[in-house]
């Protein structure tokens, strides 16, 4: 992107998949985040980033449901048009209703489910109404014997994606850490989300881990269509993977763009590397003088 | 003490003389310790004065037992242990061979159920079986489906219900109300026993379900004590502490009587000698074929989305939410289906005794039938009913064991002392076995092959 462009407009897709519109969250006296608006284009993975304590996880809850928002609007818009304001939804109804599935920045599966059973328990709604919420099935209806094995079937496609197949009979708390990131972001999937939400999926991995996850993410973007905001401190991720990339500082949203402009964006660098507040007209400076081009769309 | 395992290898003297020189010792410390306890006893004479008694003699008994059981323990259940931890590594794959019987405990015990009563009779005569097919088959069989009614709720969906007797005392009291009041029968009065109790659940279940762990176990222990108090106030219709009795008698499927005076009689329609016998030999086929409804739904339940659900909910409630699952509703079936079979059983309850009244449904009711879920292995089916089988046979055989009167005097009865063995047993069985007799879990769907899911992931639940 040449560094002249416009970013404001950048912002604003034709076709965005969640919209959220100044969204405040107040916990007592702290404002975790403060008047936050941003878009979410569909088809295309969203970062979220920022330091420590910008607030990156409280919007994730707002989002799916665990928080309500003290203030502002979540608008999530399904391939049908269908819209949901999420704020006003239950948690639970967020991922049934509104398509919209999540992962834990520190893992929560199932661990002594095996898993196969972490990617069953995930299909709950379909297998819910295929059994006629309980009663049909327990009279042993064929219709929910052919819904389980199409569930086990979908279990089976995404655990092979993940890499996971041969662990398939294993406890879920028996794998070693970077495959249950990998299982926590399956079983997600098998919700069958329109928008995936994804807590520091690359956090506690190793490089070469690391490297499966974005195929993995890659491979969810292109061949399920699901559009992904993620919250994700390892740089390498968030370069590589992401197509637009939302910065927060104490709550507010500090820059908004592709990766490379974000990069440069001064007040992300000051944000990083933590400069007094009269020092960042400084910084500003430098970055000019090292593009030796203007800075005039920052004000 | 660590010098023991190498003493295996050295000749047999040497560990003769270690368990010799350590059994000396502890008998050494036990008399510093019992000598003023136990040797010296003070007690008040006629005039209000201090009179010293010496017991050397008990005091000789406690010695000799811990300098003899240290002896014995160092010199032959040490090396016995540790041989057979040996053998036991070492025909690891032996195992899978001789298990026909572990694969196929179920079935071999539900035909031996079936076959229990007949046995009883060839073995004891008409009248003689029935203190075994009563006492001991009906009563088990109970606390074998409290028990795994009471599985649903705590086992499966992991929340922590202390006043599950409730559930009992409703359904009890369902039947023998209703049965009194408008002459409905046993087989119309079952369900609605059931139904009535699965209500209460709800009922139980709305406004704990914000509640987690200790103090959902709170809540739930005062809702039974509720209901016991309500059951004991309400004089008017439950009679209070006297109780309801005169409760009709079921019948097989109304086709025969075991009233005594009824033409359709059982004994008169076979021309047997009549019996109370038969009468609970019905009772017992009966409570067998409930708890194995039981069975069969959980099982059959465990392998449907809500039964996988509620597995889910005991090892992480929000995870549940964020795939989408209603964690209210998801509660309020465990609550009111473990109810269900709550309900199922307080109405066999009230048939078999005819009579029934708060008394019966104390929170120690409750406490034994948790136990015995603790003790089984949460969640697992066979390890409760093993579980229910130890504790509750256990307790009715300690009324057998009346050769104890011999030693301890006329006075003594043994049955007194079932609390003190209950705790011991479960104390033993806790450092022994931590997740309960079967501490393992079986998935309930896999790939390629099943394999049971150990204690040590799975998790207790908190809400």
């Amino acid at each position: 992107m040449a560094p002249g462009t416009d970013t404001a407009t950048n912002t604003m897709t034709n076709d965005p998949i969640l919209t959220v519109e100044h969204l405040s969250m107040r916990f007592g006296g702290l404002m975790a985040i403060n008047d936050l608006s941003f878009e979410a284009a569909r088809g295309e993975i969203t970062a979220l980033i920022g330091p420590n304590g910008a607030g990156k996880t409280t919007v994730f809850n707002c989002v799916t449901g665990f928080y309500k928002p003290t203030m502002g609007m979540i608008t999530m818009r399904q391939k049908g048009g269908k819209e949901y304001l999420l704020e006003r939804m239950a948690d639970f109804e967020i991922t049934r209703d509104a398509k919209v599935a999540r992962t834990f920045q520190n893992i929560r599966l199932f661990s002594g489910l095996t898993v196969l059973e972490n990617l069953l328990v995930a299909q709950h709604n379909m297998l819910m109404k295929a059994s006629g919420y309980t009663v049909l099935g327990l009279l042993g209806l064929p219709t929910y014997k052919k819904a389980s094995a199409e569930s086990i079937d979908i279990a089976r496609y995404w655990l092979e994606k993940a890499h996971l197949i041969e662990r398939a009979d294993d406890p879920a708390g028996d794998l070693p850490y970077g495959a249950q990131r990998r299982l926590e972001i399956a079983r997600a999937m098998c919700t069958g989300p329109e928008f995936l939400c994804l807590d520091e999926p690359a956090a506690g991995l190793n490089p070469r881990e690391s490297l499966a996850l974005n195929e993995l993410l890659r491979s969810i973007r292109k061949d399920s269509g699901t559009s992904i905001l993620l919250i994700e401190h390892d740089m390498s991720v968030v370069m590589e993977i992401s197509d637009h990339v939302v910065v927060l500082e104490y709550g507010q949203k500090i820059s908004d763009g592709t990766p490379d402009h974000v990069k440069n964006d001064p007040k992300v660098i000051a944000a990083y590397l933590g400069v007094e507040d009269d020092e960042v007209e400084e910084v500003i400076e430098e970055i000019e003088e090292i593009e030796g081009t203007q800075g005039g769309t920052q004000e | 003490m660590s010098n023991i395992s190498n003493t295996n290898e050295s000749a047999g003297g040497n560990l003769t003389a270690q368990a010799l020189r350590e059994g000396f010792y502890a008998g050494l410390v036990s008399l510093g310790l019992f000598v003023l306890f136990v040797g010296l006893e003070t007690t008040q004479n006629i005039r209000n004065e201090l009179v010293l008694h010496q017991r050397w003699g008990l005091l000789a008994v406690f010695v000799g037992i811990a300098a003899v059981g240290r002896f014995l323990t160092v010199a032959y259940l040490r090396p016995f242990m540790a041989a057979r931890k040996a053998a036991a590594t070492g025909k690891a794959d032996a195992e899978a061979e001789e298990s026909f019987f572990k694969r196929n405990f179920s079935k071999i015990a539900i035909v031996a159920l079936l076959f229990y009563p007949p046995l009883m009779v060839l073995l004891f005569g008409v009248q003689g079986s029935l203190k075994w097919v009563d006492n001991f088959g009906i009563q088990i069989l109970i606390y074998v489906m409290l028990a795994w009614g009471l599985n649903i709720v705590v086992g499966l969906a992991g929340l922590l219900d202390l006043g599950y007797v409730a559930f009992y005392a409703v359904g009890a009291y369902s039947y023998a109300l209703l049965s009194q009041q408008f002459g409905f029968s046993f087989w119309i009065l079952l369900p609605l026993a059931g139904i009535l109790a699965a209500f209460w659940g709800m009922i139980l279940g709305f406004p704990v379900l914000r509640l987690k762990g200790d103090y959902l176990a709170i809540v739930t222990l005062a809702f039974g004590e509720i209901i016991r108090l309500v059951l004991i106030n309400w004089t008017e219709v439950t009679r209070g502490t006297f109780g309801v009795s005169g409760i009709p008698k079921a019948s097989v499927f109304g086709i025969w009587s075991f009233d005594v005076g009824a033409p359709n009689n059982f004994a008169k329609v076979f021309g047997l000698p009549m019996s109370s016998a038969y009468y609970k030999i019905f009772l017992f086929y009966l409570i067998l074929a409930l708890a194995l409804l039981t069975a069969y739904v959980t099982i059959r339940l465990r392998r449907m989305p809500i039964g996988r659900a509620w597995e889910a909910l005991r090892e992480d409630e929000i995870a549940c939410r964020s795939l989408g699952i209603n964690t209210v509703t998801t509660k309020l079936t465990a609550f009111s289906i473990g109810a269900m079979f709550g309900g199922f059983a307080g109405s066999f309850f009230a048939v078999r005794q005819g009579f029934v009244s708060p008394e019966s449904f104390v929170f120690l009711e409750s406490a034994i039938i948790l136990a015995i879920v603790v003790l089984g292995g949460m969640g697992s089916l066979v390890g409760i009913a093993v579980a229910a089988v130890v504790m509750v046979g256990g307790t009715e055989l300690l009324r057998e064991m009346t050769f104890l009167k011999q030693i301890f005097g006329p006075d003594f009865t043994p049955e007194l002392y079932r609390m003190l063995i209950f705790g011991l047993a479960m104390v033993t069985v806790m450092v022994w076995k931590p997740r309960g007799f079967v501490g393992s879990r079986e998935p309930t769907a896999f790939l390629k092959e099943r394999r049971a899911v150990s204690g040590s992931f799975t998790k207790e639940g908190h809400g």
